[in-house]
């Protein structure tokens, strides 16, 4: 029994940070169709912000969130304008560049902050103990940031007029440019939303790990097959799909030990299991009709 | 206008002949040593200020007596990149043979890539000292193809099985305080925890068919991946086990999220073993205090004299650099024990004459007496010895925000034999198991 128990709490966490990550990245695929390598990277850049102001400035936690957040969507925005929108309908070059994009993201923190790994405080501070299994109230946060965030996304999208525009956009860019909406300001503000939300993941999940240059690789793996899990641009699938992996992660390491090396690759083969059953992932189809 | 030119050129020629006449005179007056190591990492920078510091103190004193001239030491760095392509450190210490013309080279970290750079330098015949990685195999060469690979020698650390062999004697060290302590009747109960990577495989079997020997009993054996972030799923799985110890493996980053996502979650456990992390004054830092307790094998320590040259060392180095060398700076004892004083001793530069003092000199550097062993046929390995009197290692525990030595402290390798090092301090165990197990 307690080893469900361990499993449930495991994935659940896991799974919420996965979907923090891969909502953002399947928005700005579903609206503007770019394949966003350098996703995760603005999710370092946070995160290596957090760490200035707070050790630099001598700043609290919260207020260092809030310029990492403002300062990852404001580079974003630019990165959007100046570097991705004049390429976007080469999809093959879209992806290049965000390639690119991240590797220089890496090498800038690389050479200001060096190699050395570093760690940020956390927003809340000690841990609860729920059925045996200790719970850090830090992941009980990005538990609920998680859920808080997508209603208020679902919210944004289906009740404003700016989330018609971008539902519009995704659904069909020359109609919605020919209802007067324009699809590249849009485009522009869906890539700060969703940069936004890998500042906010960076922002709660960072001061559980370490701080790296190359801390955005193993996340964007794991992001990337959530969103192929749950169907490119779909946000349900996406979220769906974050908590298959997150629990997939959990079962392999307490009924596996010795092989708790092997959650990525577990999670993997479920991903592609899942797709050569499904190859439009589980929500793919799904999501069109939403939009 | 030709006659111009000509009256320009050939000036320009005999000025641009002389400078490099010149200039080779001059550096035919230097020895040239290559440092070679990861430049953006803590290793790397070790590995250089090490070397840096060295060249200094033998630059002050006028330079190095090779027969009747006084040559300079003149570094050159190499970022050997390792961590992230084995081709770059190939090049690298191409470059540094072939375009820049070392006379040696020093430094190292990851034994692939080190494996891959041994080729190289051997080829060229420049003696390599290696100061970072461990694995056997570097030594195994010389002995299996001396005539090859002769030119390399062992800096430190020590290979991967007296590593190993040394992390044992710190778990039996410690376990022994937590029976004591703790008044725990029964098998201390273990939980082995290594990275996944190969260096590490090995140890699996061993701890499986060590532990039970020693007295404690293996409660199981968790493989995280090297650079996994969150642990928590692990440590959850460790806790209810009931583990007193928990055994680490750790040469890579995981080792920063399990000490500190233990020690937040106060997992009822103390931590001994290998965590190279753990080894460096920033993991405090980045462990943000959590890793405090953490037991693992090291080269230095605060206030801990190994010997008489130790403490000048460290607190050179301290002064110089701001904060503890880590081993990669052992490029400091290659360079100013292992080279420079051989050269002195022979008065020549010839690669091959080095080889052979070398292989025959027993000597004292900051951490240690080095002596170059044989194998069971009597091969030359160029690999260290370890043993009392010779290379031991430190065990150190991260206390209250410093590295404190805690081993060897009265440690009885052989009947009639006790190994303490000045400045050792008891092992503490974490204020959590004291609650855990009802004492306080």
């Amino acid at each position: 029994m307690s080893i469900v128990l361990d499993i449930i709490i495991s994935g659940v966490i896991s799974g919420s940070i996965y979907a923090l990550l891969a909502i953002g990245f399947s928005l700005i695929f579903g609206v503007a169709r770019i394949v966003n390598i350098a996703h995760t990277a603005f999710y370092m850049v946070a995160a290596y912000c957090i760490y200035a102001v707070t050790n630099y400035l001598g700043w609290p936690a919260v207020p260092a969130m809030f310029i990492a957040v403002i300062f990852s969507v404001i580079l974003g925005m630019v990165t959007y304008k100046l570097l991705l929108n004049p390429i976007r309908e080469h999809e093959g070059a879209v992806l290049i560049a965000t390639i690119a994009i991240a590797m220089i993201f890496e090498q800038v923190m690389s050479l200001i902050f060096t190699g050395t790994f570093l760690s940020v405080p956390k927003l809340v501070e000690d841990y609860f103990t729920i059925f045996g299994v200790k719970v850090f109230y830090q992941q009980l946060l990005t538990l609920g940031a998680a859920l808080a965030i997508m209603l208020v996304l679902l919210l944004f999208l289906f009740k404003t007029k700016l989330g018609l525009a971008v539902r519009s956009t995704a659904q069909d860019r020359e109609v919605a440019n020919l209802m007067g909406i324009n699809e590249s300001f849009v485009a522009m503000i869906t890539m700060g939303i969703s940069v936004g939300l890998a500042a906010i993941t960076g922002a709660i999940v960072v001061p559980l790990t370490i701080l790296e240059p190359h801390m955005w690789t193993p996340p964007l793996i794991m992001m990337m097959a959530v969103v192929v899990l749950g169907g490119l641009g779909s946000l349900k699938g996406s979220f769906v799909g974050a908590y298959i992996l997150g629990f997939a992660e959990a079962i392999v390491v307490f009924a596996f030990p010795m092989g708790a090396f092997l959650k990525g690759s577990v999670a993997l083969s479920i991903m592609i299991l899942v797709l050569i059953i499904r190859p439009e992932g589980l929500f793919g189809v799904y999501f069109e009709e939403e939009r | 206008m030709k006659m111009f030119k000509r009256l320009i050129f050939v000036p320009v020629l005999v000025v641009a002949l002389t400078i490099s006449i010149w200039a080779n005179a001059f550096a035919a007056d230097e020895i040239k040593i290559g440092v070679i190591g990861p430049m953006k990492f803590v290793q790397g920078i070790s590995h250089w200020n090490g070397a840096v510091m060295a060249a200094d103190e033998i630059n002050a004193r006028g330079g190095v007596k090779v027969g009747n001239k006084m040559m300079k030491i003149k570094l050159i760095q190499a970022d050997s990149n390792e961590f992230l392509s084995i081709t770059d450190a190939t090049n690298a210490m191409e470059r540094l043979i072939t375009k820049d013309k070392v006379h040696f080279v020093v430094g190292g970290f990851r034994t692939e890539a080190v494996m891959a750079m041994q080729d190289i330098a051997m080829h060229q015949k420049v003696i390599f000292i290696g100061c970072g990685a461990a694995h056997d195999e570097l030594c195994n060469r010389v002995a299996k193809y001396y005539d090859q690979y002769k030119y390399f020698f062992r800096g430190t650390p020590f290979n991967s099985t007296n590593l190993v062999r040394a992390a044992f004697i710190h778990v039996g060290t410690v376990a022994e305080v937590i029976k004591k302590e703790l008044d725990i009747k029964g098998p201390i109960k273990v939980a082995f925890v290594a990275e996944k990577a190969q260096w590490a495989d090995a140890m699996v079997p061993a701890v499986q068919a060590t532990l039970p020997k020693m007295g404690m009993e293996l409660v199981g054996v968790w493989r995280p991946s090297p650079v996994a972030t969150d642990v928590t799923a692990e440590l959850a799985g460790i806790q209810r086990t009931g583990a007193h110890l928990i055994f680490t493996v750790f040469s890579s980053s995981v080792g920063i999220p399990f000490a500190r996502q233990a020690g937040e979650l106060k997992v009822p456990a103390i931590q001994v073993g290998i965590n190279v992390e753990a080894s460096k004054d920033d993991f405090w830092k980045a462990t943000r205090g959590q890793g405090n307790y953490v037991v693992i094998s090291a080269t230095y320590a605060r206030d801990v004299e190994c010997n008489e040259l130790t403490k000048p060392f460290v607190e050179g180095y301290l002064k110089r650099f701001g904060e503890m060398p880590t081993y990669t700076a052992g490029t400091y004892e290659s360079i100013k024990m292992s080279l420079v004083d051989t050269i002195e001793m022979i008065g020549t530069l010839d690669p091959d004459k080095i080889v052979e003092a070398l292989e025959n000199r027993v000597y004292k550097t900051p951490p240690s007496t080095i002596m170059y062993v044989k194998d069971n046929l009597g091969r030359h390995t160029h690999d260290i010895r370890f043993g009392p009197g010779y290379a031991t290692g430190l065990a150190v525990q991260w206390q209250d925000g410093k590295l404190v030595g805690v081993w060897p402290n009265g440690w009885k390798p052989a009947p009639g034999v006790e190994v303490t090092y000045k400045g050792m301090k008891p092992i503490k165990l974490p204020p959590w198991m004291y609650q855990a197990y009802k004492k306080k």
